[in-house]
């Protein structure tokens, strides 16, 4: 499949476009990948994804796909090298559970308090914190949310293990205790460790001023 | 594999039945087929009451699914729930249905669910599995011999879920608030809202339907279920605010596949009559009201 197949319209800084990245590197699947500039997004882009406007839109065969999670099990199903979701009926329904979870709770939670302050901020990191601790006990014994390889549950959770700490550094709070979740912490290192994940990350520094801007935007102090 | 079992093995599962009420054997094996037979004095009564697996690698076991081996915990008035009761309908599978008591939750509830502690909960062969829109696809997975629920095609399965997800984070949210909006400014906002999202549903039945009855095509499919299971709610909201929602000429397509919808065979037992969820929306509203300070 030539590149021109397959193209990805993406923000660097995004977590949720950094999800797609991996899934295609895992697979070998090439790909174009066109920088969206947020802050004025192309025409092409609101005619891609007119609902929500919003990148990761990836684009096969002339046809648009948007949202994340759905793009995963798309290219899951599309390209069948390295499967990502699990065989089993029941171990599926289980990564789509916590993968659900951890966008409802985890990243809501951690979103909020990177934009806030003050009393704010720490009711949020406490939201996070509690959906930490359940992510903690699902990842304990295991070398990844997969098993022994990444899989799909990695790739959706994956974003804590490099956008957390800079929005910690950004927003000045704690979210990624080591001492309180030795497992995550085992896994954030397998994880990062991997060659493909750690290939593909975006540049910390970009990041970092990019996420400042957002949170000056909402709380110019 | 084979759909029958040695008489030899029937009769040793027989009399230990018989002899007690549960065997707990060395080894586990229940498949999850339906059977085409099996004497009933075995799978019959006997399985109901005994729990009883054996395991033979050259011998299978088929188990008629007995009411107690799916059970969906859930409550009538829920859309969520209703999903899992249409998709387990079009698969034929028996299943017992446990209404939830809620004030308090039920120990079941909070033990299958401890996560969220809502409804639906499915539980098969004593496994839990919650998130209705992750029940339907389980349930897809599952029983595959049954009519499919999603679309085969991974970019049709992609705008399915694509517009299953819209529906849960935005769509019926903001019907919800409409019910709950302070002010007629803001309740008349949100209307809009949800008009113009039934707009978008319009389109999208055009473009996925390929001129056929549903958005499944010929039959219901996931994007159907994940939709149809809010019409009660829709209407419920019509007959509050007095406005129409899903009309003949803003979504004339919706308005048939709506009805089409609620006659089908895995839906109309299932969906709530309107007159009563009014009664509750009213029950519920009257209790908020109650419970805000003023």
């Amino acid at each position: 499949m030539g590149s021109e197949d397959v193209k990805l319209f993406n923000f660097h800084a995004s977590p949720f476009g950094q999800r797609v990245i991996w899934a295609l590197k895992l697979k070998g699947v090439d790909y174009e990948c066109i920088e969206e500039d947020i802050f004025n997004k192309s025409n092409l882009l609101l005619e891609l994804n007119p609902v929500h406007k919003k990148v990761p839109v990836l684009v096969h065969r002339n046809k648009p796909i948007a949202e994340s999670l759905v793009i995963l099990e798309y290219i899951d199903e599309t390209w069948k090298q390295y499967p990502l979701m699990p065989q089993n009926p029941y171990q599926r329904a289980h990564a789509r559970f916590w993968a659900n979870f951890a966008e409802q709770k985890l990243l809501v939670a951690a979103r909020i308090a990177r934009l806030s302050s003050g009393e704010e901020q720490g009711k949020a990191v406490n939201e996070a914190r509690e959906a930490m601790e359940k992510i903690e006990e699902e990842i304990k014994g295991k070398k990844f949310f997969g098993g022994d390889k990444i899989g799909y549950l990695d790739i959706v959770i994956g974003w804590i293990s490099y956008w957390i700490p800079v929005w910690e550094e950004v927003a000045s709070m704690k979210i990624l205790d080591p001492l309180k979740f030795p497992a995550i912490n085992a896994w954030i290192t397998n994880f990062l460790s991997h060659p493909t994940i750690n290939d593909t990350l975006p540049q910390r520094d970009k990041m970092v001023v990019y996420y400042h801007s957002r949170r000056k935007e909402v709380s110019p102090s | 594999m084979s759909m029958y079992i040695a008489k030899s093995r029937l009769s040793y599962i027989h009399t230990n039945i018989h002899r007690t009420q549960e065997i707990v054997c060395s080894q586990i094996q229940l498949f999850n087929m339906t059977p085409k037979i099996l004497s009933k004095d075995i799978c019959g009564r006997s399985w109901n009451t005994a729990r009883c697996y054996i395991l033979d690698p050259f011998v299978s076991l088929a188990c008629r699914k007995t009411k107690s081996e799916v059970k969906l915990l859930g409550a009538w008035p829920s859309p969520f729930v209703m999903r899992a009761r249409i998709a387990l309908n079009i698969k034929s599978v028996s299943y017992e249905f446990l209404e939830e008591t809620f004030q308090p939750k039920s120990p079941l509830l909070l033990d299958s669910n401890p996560v969220y502690k809502k409804v639906p909960v499915l539980i098969n062969q004593d496994k839990p599995i919650c998130e209705s829109l992750i029940i339907v696809q389980y349930v897809d997975d599952v029983w595959s011999s049954g009519p499919s629920i999603l679309p085969s095609e991974p970019y049709d399965r992609a705008i399915a879920r694509f517009w299953a997800t819209y529906l849960d984070d935005k769509w019926y949210p903001t019907l919800r608030s409409v019910r709950g909006a302070k002010g007629e400014d803001d309740r008349k906002k949100l209307i809009t809202e949800v008009g113009e999202g039934l707009t978008l549903l319009e389109d999208a039945l055009n473009k996925t339907s390929r001129g056929k009855d549903f958005f499944g095509g010929d039959q219901i499919g996931y994007l159907d279920i994940a939709f149809g299971c809010f019409l009660g709610w829709l209407r419920v909201t019509e007959s509050l605010t007095g406005v129409k929602l899903l009309d003949q000429v803003k979504t004339p397509c919706l308005v048939k596949w709506a009805e089409r919808f609620c006659a089908h065979g895995a839906v109309k037992d299932v969906m709530p009559q309107t007159e009563k969820l009014v009664e509750f929306a009213k029950m519920l509203m009257a209790k908020m009201a109650a419970s805000t300070p003023n």
